[in-house]
């Protein structure tokens, strides 16, 4: 089989399956199949990437029409990486899910969650492989209509509104872009994102593509939660179940960004978009206010998920951050800390899921000396909150290594000593955890059953995935090459360097 | 005057989009926002739509008697958006029906109060 066919199959499988797993029901049944998908697919965006790095580009038609009149998948550096990270994450999440998922989602929606994980995953890998701008929304849409779905399921009542408020931003977010669309369609006659980067610089002048721009910006703004537009993220995060809010956390965000890079570098391109229109200085205020509003609301959560979630809109700042230096490094460092985020943010929402799992709490004041219970799952929590800080020999420092190179790279001392200064406000709230959970002694009076046959250290198919990602951290800190070589590649093409 | 009449699809669509967004912004009944957002919606849908027409233009059939073609594209991707705006409704009424059965209310200010309260 040919390595193109594996291109619109990494789309397919997950979408035919999602319907069979309604049928399968069996929660046990069901988990063995996701967790072939998973894998699956991981096996063959691993190949796909192999390809593009050995080969170049890799494009599908579909149907065999040829684009821009058809629809194309189309793989290059960027969204071969983009494809690799989403496919790792749902595979290890997958793997840690089955026992969290039983104790943290009732019993008879168990296959659902399984069924709108699969879907999601199948939104996710389209939006990454298109390139259709329609296409694009469509995927779009399949992937944020199962995580609303995802995040209903959570065991609170509150899941319920945090679901419904997504739900209402997402579709503004979306709508936006399907505006954003109808401009650009209304210019240029063409969906096709190769064929737009062909066209739209002619027209570059006229209102409707300035409309557009803005319409498509502001849109998938929404969805990423850029900062003035982050409302829907923590409670979201907060009230979904452990495995959902890991998995969203670490691959729809990334996912979304990257669309952004998409419209912003292959659609407009950067003269525009930065000379012209100067989209740079908006994406770097609203990066800076994410980076220190999101660290510091962080520092003052009871509730650890909560505290993760506005972690997350800090760490969406940093890699806006990249993005608005407009420099190669800077651009890098942005794409590099899409991967290094979310293997970071899965690993500390899988310990809050382990915690979860024993305890039956996230809330920071009832976890005092859980680290006694539970050294593995804090140690993972732990070296990933380096990873967090960015401390060196972690994958965190690697990217705050480049936002700085770039921040000087602009003369820019000020906003390199923001980048630090950021990173000393997530020590403090890591740090609260950290000393809580491993340093305050338990007292009867906090845990009345104190060493209960309950408490005790996270089975081992929670364990395993959460330290994969965490020997992860490390070993992408120290070797380097493949991850800082995939993303100068992108960083460099989508410059159009090369 | 023809400025104004000429395009009255796009004011049309204006009108449509800020009406849908009000409602989605002010209202604090779910349904109603719900309601809203379809308004907002459809606005997109007949912006697209009527992007598409031509006057005096037909269908895309190739015969000597017709010169002038509108696209059917737009048409065609609307129908896709409309699915997508079915399922966004279908979803969001049913997370509502969930959320009366655990708070007893449909009202964002009073379910907010419970929140806080618990």
């Amino acid at each position: 089989m040919s390595t193109s066919h594996l291109l619109v199959l990494q789309v397919v499988i997950p979408l035919v399956v999602a319907p069979l797993c309604i049928l399968i029901r069996k929660q046990a049944l069901v988990w063995y199949v996701v967790l072939a998908v998973s894998w699956g697919t991981l096996f063959s965006a691993y190949r796909l990437l192999m390809q593009v790095l050995g080969h170049g580009e890799i494009i599908y038609f579909l149907g065999g029409w040829a684009a821009p009149w058809g629809i194309e998948y189309r793989l290059d550096v960027l969204n071969a990486f983009v494809l690799m990270i989403v496919a790792s994450i749902g595979a290890i999440v997958m793997t840690y899910a089955k026992c969290s998922i039983i104790k943290e989602i009732a019993e008879d929606r168990v296959y659902l969650f399984y069924t709108a994980y699969l879907l999601n995953l199948t939104g996710l890998y389209g939006v990454v492989v298109t390139g259709d701008v329609f296409n694009m929304f469509v995927f779009i849409e399949i992937s944020s209509l199962s995580s609303y779905a995802m995040i209903s399921l959570g065991r609170e009542r509150q899941a319920l509104m945090a679901a419904y408020r997504y739900l209402i931003l997402g579709t503004i977010g979306a709508t936006f872009f399907l505006i954003g669309i109808g401009f650009l369609y209304a210019m240029t006659g063409t969906l096709n994102i190769a064929d737009l980067g062909v066209r739209i610089p002619d027209l570059e002048n006229t209102r409707t593509v300035i409309t557009a721009l803005a319409f498509l910006t502001v849109g998938i703004s929404l969805k990423f939660a850029l900062f003035p537009l982050h409302g829907w993220l923590p409670n979201a995060y907060t009230y979904a179940p452990s495995v959902v809010s890991a998995f969203l956390a670490s691959t729809t965000t990334k996912v979304f960004i990257y669309v952004l890079l998409r419209i912003l570098f292959s659609i407009f391109g950067t003269t525009f978009v930065f000379d012209i229109i100067t989209l740079d200085r908006i994406f770097l205020a609203s990066a800076l206010l994410a980076i220190f509003s999101g660290s510091i609301t962080a520092i003052y959560q009871t509730n650890v998920k909560r505290m993760l979630a506005w972690s997350s809109i800090a760490q969406i700042g940093y890699m806006i951050l990249g993005v608005s230096l407009v420099s190669v490094t800077g651009l890098l460092a942005g794409i590099i800390h899409l991967f290094n985020h979310a293997i970071i943010k899965a690993a500390l929402f899988m310990c809050m899921g382990c915690i979860f799992y024993r305890f039956n709490t996230v809330q920071l004041s009832d976890l005092k000396g859980v680290g006694r219970y539970m050294p593995w799952t804090m140690a993972a929590f732990i070296l990933a909150g380096l990873s967090l800080i960015g401390v060196p020999l972690t994958v965190g420092f690697i990217s705050k290594w480049y936002l700085i190179m770039a921040a000087i790279e602009r003369d820019w001392w000020w906003l390199a000593f923001a980048i630090v200064a950021g990173s000393l406000l997530a020590v403090v709230y890591i740090w609260r955890v950290v000393e809580v959970t491993c340093f305050q002694s338990v007292t009867t009076k906090d845990h009345p059953e104190a060493n209960q046959p309950h408490m005790k250290e996270a089975p081992l198919s929670m364990l395993i995935p959460l330290w994969i990602l965490v020997i992860a951290n490390i070993y992408f800190g120290i070797n380097t090459e493949l991850t800082v070589d995939v993303a100068r590649q992108s960083a460099e093409w989508l410059f159009g360097i090369k | 005057m023809d400025y104004i009449l000429g395009q009255y699809n796009y004011w049309a669509v204006i009108v449509l989009m800020m009406i849908g967004f009000y409602i989605v912004i002010a209202h604090g009944n779910l349904v109603k926002k719900l309601i809203g957002l379809n308004i907002f919606q459809v606005s997109v849908f007949i912006l697209f739509i009527s992007l598409g027409y031509l006057k005096g233009g037909t269908a895309p059939i190739y015969s000597e008697a017709y010169t002038a073609y509108a696209s059917p594209l737009p048409h065609v991707l609307i129908l896709t958006a409309i699915v997508v705006g079915i399922a966004t409704t279908a979803l969001g009424l049913a997370l509502v029906v969930r959320i009366h059965k655990s708070y007893g209310s449909i009202e964002e200010d009073q379910i907010h109060k419970m929140d806080q309260d618990s």
